[in-house]
């Protein structure tokens, strides 16, 4: 009885249909992603729920070290800044990106690879080369306070990462460099891949190149548009490398992020289940942002 | 690339870092004098005297290998160490060092998985205060040093205030006092650097008094040279000129408040030498913008001429004399009066302290003191490191060189018991709240009353905290 219910099912399922054998085909990877990373995870879970100093025995703890990230304003503020960094970290690179994109198959630009190189040059540079150059571009007496004043607008130099104002949009610039290449290669592979008829059609309906843009380049490159922003947003969130090394948080607590705080509460401030929290936290957002990005941008059920 | 950000990093562990190890394997440590390892140490210099024969042997441990984790990875501490150790095993054949060392910050950061391990380093190089050697205490994880302080004569070695430093309360609530769980091997000190030529150029001396320095800035800026050399985008650099600014106005309270005794932060004191902080860099005493430079470049371009004055510990002297040789000067924070006591922020390398379940407690104790005796001070000294109880070759060291002038201050501060402990020794998080609330007040941003409230609120809550353990839990 139970047998032929099976079948029947079993028969139901249209051709190609996942059956029950095929996780047996993904169980060896599925075996290393549960010990390296879903087991370590539960771990974090479970620590976020305790006060422990890493040392001695934790206490339980409830929801106090979640229902800190919301009270607590040393907590909340780095989920801010981190929301704000976005703007430079996926937004920026993402626009720019297109632009650039736009721009480069429309013209023909003489050593194409060249520039294409170079833009996407940050990509390849570790991010702790990235923070100790811009740290160095940065200070009171270095390159772009310099410029400024070479051109005569030393009114606006200042020491970027030392001012409460300027020290976040400044390691956000650094994020813009670094991601903007990216974006760009993405896009510029994506519209190599937009039939040339549709660009045709266009011009024939006697459409301008930000109507082009807008109707052909656009949309035929969602898909790109959906993953760079996936790419940039997490690398956003993650960012942990640039805030260590260019301002440690500072000034103040201007530019803590929540990553540096993961860090900072569980290896120098002995706040293990804080820092477990701060980070479960860190990956509902990121996992929050991406199903909406992959909704919204790619336009399909996540 | 890991140079620069290992740099950028290694001044904090002056701040931050102190290492003491202790067990609570007691019954292990007690050895034939008998002592019993008393709250303050105290009653374990007397039995000392008399406990010749208790002294550990090493050469009778049989084949025994002694893993050691320090980050004395800097030119000159490596060298000593280094040499120190081949001479350790040179002496006890039977013994082999293992050493690893690592930077501060790599250290600090895995060493609380290491000693909480299964297989724990026999010694270790721990930050002193709440968040390492108190955390390490009360984890049980190193061994009370006493009765080793009374058989090696550790109390006689060093002065009180000193070994206070390395000190835990038996119920591993306080730091600053109780059982002993390290011994230091270096002194250091926030003295002020100046360059003699720069000084020379503006028509002043070397400052003898307090007031003799802070008139002399005013000068300096008008003779177009920037008084004092200075750059806090780290964070830490600030708490050591705050802290020198607040011991001139009131030291002993300072020190109290450190070690917990004391009323807090909300006092003139406080609330002055953050104003004179802001005031300086107002006038442009100070670089304009010095919270977006960076402690390292800010010593380097003292180095070039760039500022007359920089306040800083003596763990740059061997890094700015390199440059700069006779040109630097370096002397305690003047006192008030000429001649009169000095006064500053200060204390000792990091404790070197014994895991709990180390095999071989016995040889670790004698290799501390090996590590600390008179001996080992002139190995230090010879490699341009001031040991905290400096000894034989300090005294042919010419008392014109910068590092004759670092000895003679750092023998002038002990003997008048005039260093003041780090600031953010105060509480757990205070290295947090302390640095971060400076930044404000170098920036005009704080003002010296809310700075003084942003402090006493973190101190304050943090010895209601202990108060509260200390009612329901008692001595452990």
């Amino acid at each position: 009885m139970r047998l032929a219910a099976l079948t029947r099912a079993y028969r139901r399922r249209a051709p190609g249909e996942p059956r029950a054998i095929g996780y047996l085909y993904i169980l060896p990877a599925l075996i290393v992603y549960a010990v390296f990373l879903l087991y370590p995870f539960g771990q974090s879970v479970w620590l976020s729920f305790v006060h422990w100093d890493g040392l001695t025995v934790a206490t339980p703890a409830g929801f106090d070290n979640y229902r800190a990230l919301f009270t607590d304003p040393s907590l909340r503020a780095p989920f801010l800044h981190a929301l704000l960094l976005l703007v430079f970290y996926a937004a920026l690179p993402v626009a720019i990106g297109l632009l650039l994109a736009a721009v480069m198959t429309r013209a023909r630009v003489r050593g194409m690879t060249f520039f294409r190189t170079v833009l996407f040059l940050p990509q390849v540079l570790a991010l702790i080369v990235v923070g100790v150059a811009w740290r160095s571009i940065l200070a009171p007496d270095g390159l772009l306070n310099d410029v400024l004043r070479a051109v005569g607008l030393g009114g606006l130099a200042r020491p970027w990462l030392g001012d409460y104002t300027w020290a976040l949009p400044a390691v956000g610039v650094v994020g813009t460099w670094v991601g903007t290449g990216l974006c760009m290669v993405l896009f510029l592979a994506g519209a190599q891949r937009i039939p040339r008829e549709l660009y045709e059609a266009a011009r024939m309906d006697g459409a301008g190149p930000l109507r082009e843009f807008r109707t052909v380049t656009l949309p035929g490159l969602r898909p790109q548009i959906a993953v760079a922003l996936t790419l940039t947003i997490v690398a956003g969130l993650r960012n942990f490398d640039l805030i260590y090394i260019t301002t440690s948080g500072g000034p103040g607590n201007a530019t803590s992020v929540p990553a540096y705080e993961v860090y900072h509460r569980a290896f120098e401030s002995n706040q293990v289940g804080s820092a477990a929290a701060v980070g479960v936290a860190l990956t509902v957002l990121i996992f929050v942002l991406t199903v909406t990005v992959s909704r919204l941008v790619e336009g399909r059920r996540a | 690339m890991e140079n620069p950000m290992e740099l950028a990093r290694t001044g904090a562990r002056r701040t931050r870092g102190r290492v003491v190890p202790a067990a609570l394997a007691i019954g292990v440590v007690l050895l034939a004098a008998g002592c019993v390892p008393g709250t303050d140490g105290s009653g374990a210099a007397g039995a000392g005297t008399g406990a010749a024969t208790a002294i550990p042997d090493p050469a009778k441990a049989g084949k025994t290998t002694l893993t050691v984790w320090d980050q004395e990875i800097r030119g000159g501490t490596n060298g000593e160490i280094q040499q120190l150790n081949r001479e350790f095993e040179r002496k006890y054949p039977n013994v082999r060092i293992k050493r690893v060392a690592r930077s501060f910050t790599d250290l600090k950061t895995t060493l609380k998985l290491a000693v909480s391990g299964n297989h724990p380093p026999d010694v270790i190089q721990a930050n002193q205060g709440y968040p390492d050697m108190v955390a390490f205490v009360r984890a049980g994880l190193l061994a009370p040093l006493d009765n080793y302080a009374g058989i090696y004569d550790w109390n006689t070695r060093y002065p009180a205030t000193l070994l206070g430093l390395n000190r835990v309360s038996a119920d591993g609530n306080d730091f600053g006092r109780g059982r002993l769980y390290g011994i230091s091997q270096t002194g250091e000190y926030i003295g002020l650097y100046y360059n003699k030529d720069v000084l020379q150029k503006a028509g002043l001396q070397p400052p003898r008094t307090w007031g003799e320095f802070t008139d002399g800035l005013a000068r300096l800026k008008d003779r177009g040279e920037l008084p004092i050399q200075f750059g806090n985008l780290d964070k830490y650099p600030a708490i050591h000129t705050f802290g020198v600014l607040q011991d001139q106005l009131g030291a002993a309270d300072a020190r109290d408040t450190v070690l917990g005794r004391g009323d807090g932060f909300d006092n003139a004191a406080t609330k002055n030498a953050a104003a004179t902080l802001a005031d300086w860099a107002k006038r442009g005493y100070l670089p304009g913008g010095a919270n977006g430079l960076g402690y390292d470049d800010a010593a380097k371009k003292f180095a070039s001429g760039d500022g007359a004055y920089l306040l800083t510990g003596t763990w740059q002297l061997a890094d700015l004399k390199k440059p700069m040789g006779d040109k630097l000067g370096i002397v305690p924070p003047p006192p008030a009066k000429a001649g009169g006591d000095p006064v500053t922020t200060g204390g000792q390398g990091l404790a070197w302290s014994i895991t709990s379940r180390s095999r071989h407690p016995e040889v670790a104790a004698a290799y501390l003191d090996f590590l600390t005796d008179a001996h080992a001070a002139d190995v230090m000294t010879r490699h341009g490191v001031l040991p905290a109880v400096p000894a034989k070759a300090a005294a042919g060291v010419s008392p014109d060189s910068a590092d004759g002038q670092m000895i003679a201050g750092w023998k002038r501060l002990s003997a008048a018991d005039g260093l003041v402990p780090y600031l953010d020794y105060s509480t757990p998080t205070f290295y947090d709240t302390l640095s971060a609330a400076l930044q404000g007040v170098v920036s005009g941003k704080t003002s010296p009353d809310s700075f003084a409230a942003t402090l006493q609120k973190d101190y304050g809550a943090y010895r209601k905290k202990q108060r509260e353990q200390h009612a329901s839990a008692g001595p452990r």
